[in-house]
C-alpha cells in the first residue's frame, strides 16, 4: 500500500515504520535483516542515506526548539498559538520517525542541541515570529527538494517527499496568516 | 560546470539582490550570522572550509583543504555531495550558474553589510 494512501499523519507513520520496521526495497529490508553483502549488490549506500536522514533530523530538532522559542514567546496569540503546536507536533513526528530509520539503517541519529542561536532579539511582534517561521519553513522545504534525488533508497526519497509536502502547507499557512499570498508560485526551489 | 573566461564572467554578473530570493532556499539549515544545521555564512568568501569556531563539520569538510572563493563556492554549490564526498550538506546543488553566481554575490555583499567584514 502507498505511503501516500493513509488517511492520518499516524497511519502514514505506521505505514513508514511498518510492523517491525520500514517499509522498504528489498535492498534496505535486506540491510536491516543484517544481509549487508546483499544490500550492496543491490547498490545500496548506507552510509550515504544515514547522512542525509542526519541532516533532515538535525533540521527537524531545530525546528522543533524554534516553534517552542515562538510559542514561549508571548508573542503568539490564539487561534495561530495553536495552529503553532501543531506544526510543532510534526516536526517531532518527523524526527521522531527519521530517528528510528537512522538507527534501524544502523547509524546514530544525532542529539538535539543543549542550545540553539535564533533571531530571539529582532523577535518583536506575532508578525515577525511568522515571519520567522516561514523563512524556516521555505528553507525546510527547499533542503528536502534537494535531499530527495540523493537517496539511494527510493523508499527514502518517497518519504521524504512526503515530509517536504507537510512543511510545504506549513509555509503556505504561515503566508497566509501574514496576509501574503500562500502559494506565490507554481514551483518550488 | 563553467570554465575559465565564462566563469569569471558569470560570477562578476552575479546580482546580489537576485542572490537574496535563491539565499532562501538555503534558510532551512543556514543563516548569515548563527550556527545552525549548517555553519553561519557571514566572512564565508575567503574562509577556509570547516574553520567556523563552535560548528561540529564532517570530517569530510575538514579534511577538504579548500579555501571558500568564488569558484570554489561556485563549484560546491553546483554539487556538494559530489564535490565533498561525505559532507554533512546533502543538497543536490543549485543548478543554474546564474542563480549560483547571484547566490554568491549575495553572500559577499551580506558579509559586507551585516556581518562586520
Amino acid at each position: 500500500m502507498s505511503f501516500f494512501s493513509y488517511a492520518s499523519p499516524i497511519a502514514a507513520r505506521r505505514a513508514f515504520l511498518g510492523k517491525s520496521g520500514l517499509v522498504l526495497s528489498g535492498s534496505a529490508i535486506a540491510l536491516l535483516a543484517g544481509r549487508d553483502v546483499l544490500a550492496a549488490k543491490a547498490g545500496g549506500s548506507k552510509a550515504s542515506d544515514t547522512n542525509i536522514l542526519n541532516t533532515a533530523l538535525a533540521a527537524e530538532l531545530e525546528a522543533v526548539a524554534a516553534y517552542q522559542v515562538g510559542a514561549e514567546s508571548g508573542l503568539l496569540e490564539k487561534p495561530v498559538l495553536t495552529l503553532a503546536a501543531q506544526f510543532q507536533g510534526h516536526h517531532k513526528e518527523h524526527a521522531d520517525v527519521l530517528a528510528k530509520t537512522i538507527q534501524q539503517l544502523g547509524g546514530k541519529p544525532v542529539a538535539a542541541k543543549t542550545k540553539y542561536d535564533f533571531p530571539t532579539s529582532k523577535l518583536k511582534s506575532q508578525a515577525d515570529v511568522l515571519r520567522f517561521a516561514a523563512s524556516l519553513e521555505k528553507g525546510a522545504v527547499s533542503a528536502y527538494l534537494g535531499a530527495v534525488p540523493l537517496f539511494a533508497n527510493r523508499d527514502l526519497s518517497k518519504a521524504a517527499a512526503s515530509i517536504l509536502g507537510d512543511e510545504a502547507m506549513h509555509w503556505a499557512v504561515l503566508r497566509n496568516a501574514l496576509g501574503e499570498n500562500p502559494v506565490p508560485s507554481a514551483f518550488v526551489s | 560546470m563553467l570554465e575559465g573566461a565564462v566563469l569569471v564572467a558569470a560570477l562578476a554578473a552575479g546580482d546580489p539582490a537576485a542572490g537574496e530570493a535563491v539565499y532562501s532556499r538555503c534558510q532551512g539549515c543556514h543563516s548569515l550570522e548563527y550556527n545552525r544545521t549548517g555553519p553561519k555564512h557571514c566572512g564565508v568568501v575567503g574562509r577556509r572550509a570547516g574553520s567556523v569556531p563552535g560548528y561540529e563539520y564532517s570530517p569530510a569538510m575538514k579534511k577538504s583543504g579548500i579555501v571558500w572563493s568564488e569558484k570554489s563556492l561556485e563549484r560546491f554549490l553546483a554539487d556538494p555531495p559530489k564535490t565533498v564526498p561525505g559532507t554533512t550538506m546533502t543538497y543536490a546543488g543549485v543548478p543554474e550558474a546564474k542563480d549560483r553566481a547571484d547566490l554568491i554575490a549575495y553572500l559577499k555583499q551580506q558579509t559586507a553589510a551585516r556581518c562586520g567584514g
